[in-house]
């Protein structure tokens, strides 16, 4: 069931993007891995997805806001049943259990992430949010896990946030070379490199495509 | 139908032997292979696969044609949308050009309605689409989005429904024979593109337009269209004109098509964009392939309807 929707979704996703994924600093393999992306739309983890063999696919599962997909009885579905995403509480007051021992658990049980280290769809005019802090303490963790950058193109202006009907453009996602903390590296100074990796592999300049 | 298998056996005899002259040149290149040898192996095997496909429309008539091209348009119409400046608020015109604009104008091309499908874009589109934008109340670089979707629309949808109009112009004498009239554009102006690329490599020296495509030379253009045309000529049977008027046609034809190609390689180069996607191997995207008979499609379309009918 879940591998029949994910297959469904992922060749739904190239019929309207007609996505191909962009090797440029990372191939394909077999490695445990925490695909790292910017964050625009719900169509992003699953047009990331679509990007991976099946394989890898099946053991890859996408963090996401436990608020917004549990607020109602369709998104919970979509999510856990359908999805099959890490669910993570993001508010720190009401949260009953720690998100980075969930993201942990999922990595110990030898899955890939999918992770937005925006913490939110980004709705600025800028490419990318500051990065949260996340995707340090996951590095910090599990040092043995691949941090890859993947640019996710175009996947905004196909399904931006409210819409449910997506507009058929061509997508593409760009993976770049895995990064990892160094040896005694400060948390901002990580994120901050993580975040320029990330960036780097942007190729449009205002908006259009280079 | 026999012409139209002989057609069909002369493009499969014709791409056979370019198969077999990529397959020699590539066994006795040195390894590794240069990237213009991998092109044109990929190239003549898009080739084979678009001419599969093309026959498999034909097999399905009218309809087959209609469907053909209603989905041709909506590959062009993504590729260009996507080399667009677009906003959030113009999230439900554009799925209006592909949900609605797209299967309005072959449904109307398919009902053989001609006085609509003639104006339905250059003027109803025209003015609801900026009345939507304007609905909506987003300002920003309104003319500029409004002028692109437009543009847009008639490039890959009004110009490219007009090969399968072809079909239904009712010419004297040429009943039933609609297909073979689109068979001979394509042919024409596909072979054209190829002949001038043949050319342009083989005896291309003099730059035609530097600034808009390096690749584009003078002997290319002379030599693709002259034989092009004579490749139109002799291919009459196919349709209800002599061999001169098919070889003018032809000729006129290729000059559109070749104007097709050279705006949209400005556009590219606007963009700072090499290809216009990814869909055809080789070839790069839809519009790379179609740019010729975008131009070319409207005007054949019309010399035959005021011409022969």
């Amino acid at each position: 069931m879940q591998s029949l929707a994910s297959a469904c979704l992922a060749g739904l996703a190239r019929a309207i993007t007609g996505v191909i994924p962009i090797w440029l600093g990372a191939k394909p393999s077999k490695n445990q891995r925490i695909y790292f992306a910017n964050h625009a739309s719900h169509g992003d983890f699953i047009l990331l997805a679509s990007c991976l063999d099946p394989e890898e696919r099946a053991r890859t599962r996408a963090v996401a806001g436990a608020d917004y997909w549990r607020s109602n009885r369709i998104r919970r579905v979509m999510a856990e049943d359908l999805l099959r995403t890490v669910l993570v509480e993001r508010n720190w007051v009401e949260r009953s259990k720690d998100p980075l021992e969930i993201m942990l658990g999922a990595l110990d049980e030898g899955q890939s992430l999918i992770f937005f280290p925006e913490g939110t769809r980004n709705m600025s005019e800028e490419p990318l949010l500051r990065f949260r802090s996340g995707l340090y303490n996951l590095a910090v963790a599990r040092p043995g896990v691949e941090l890859v950058p993947c640019w996710i193109e175009n996947m905004s202006r196909v399904l931006p946030k409210g819409m449910f009907l997506p507009v058929p453009l061509l997508c593409r996602v760009i993976f770049g070379a895995p990064i990892a903390v160094e040896p005694g590296e400060d948390r901002n100074v990580f994120l901050h490199r993580a975040q320029q990796a990330l960036l780097d592999l942007n190729p449009t300049t205002d908006g259009e495509r280079r | 139908m026999a012409d139209i298998y002989k057609l069909f056996f002369g493009l499969i005899a014709v791409l056979g032997a370019a198969s077999l002259i990529a397959g020699i040149l590539t066994w006795r290149s040195s390894k590794p292979i240069s990237s213009s040898l991998v092109n044109l192996n990929a190239r003549i095997r898009a080739w084979w696969i678009m001419v599969a496909v093309i026959a498999l429309a034909f097999v399905f008539g009218k309809s087959g044609v209609v469907i053909l091209f209603a989905l041709i348009s909506f590959a062009a119409l993504r590729e260009y949308v996507t080399l667009t400046h677009t906003r959030r608020s113009d999230h439900w015109v554009l799925i209006c050009m592909f949900l609605v604009v797209i299967p309005l104008q072959y449904y109307l091309v398919w009902t053989d309605w001609y006085g609509l499908y003639s104006i339905f874009i250059p003027v109803y589109c025209f003015l609801a689409m900026p009345a939507l934008a304007a609905l909506w109340g987003d300002t920003s670089r309104f003319l500029e989005r409004i002028s692109e979707q437009q543009w847009g629309l008639m490039l890959s949808v009004y110009c490219v429904s007009h090969v399968p109009a072809l079909v239904t112009l009712e010419i004297p004498g040429n009943d039933g024979r609609g297909l073979l009239l689109i068979a001979f554009l394509i042919a024409t102006v596909q072979g054209s593109d190829v002949l001038q690329y043949i050319f342009g490599k083989l005896f291309g020296k003099n730059r035609l337009s530097p600034n808009v495509s390096p690749s584009k030379t003078w002997e290319g253009l002379v030599g693709g269209i002259g034989s092009a045309s004579l490749l139109g000529a002799s291919l009459f049977w196919l349709t209800p004109f002599s061999p001169l008027e098919a070889g003018v046609l032809a000729c006129m034809a290729c000059i559109m098509g070749f104007l097709g190609g050279l705006v949209a390689s400005a556009i590219k180069r606007d963009r700072g964009v090499k290809d216009w996607g990814h869909m055809i191997e080789g070839h790069g995207g839809m519009l790379d392939r179609t740019d010729s008979l975008v131009f070319a499609a409207p005007v054949f379309f019309h010399i035959v309807r005021y011409a022969w009918t």
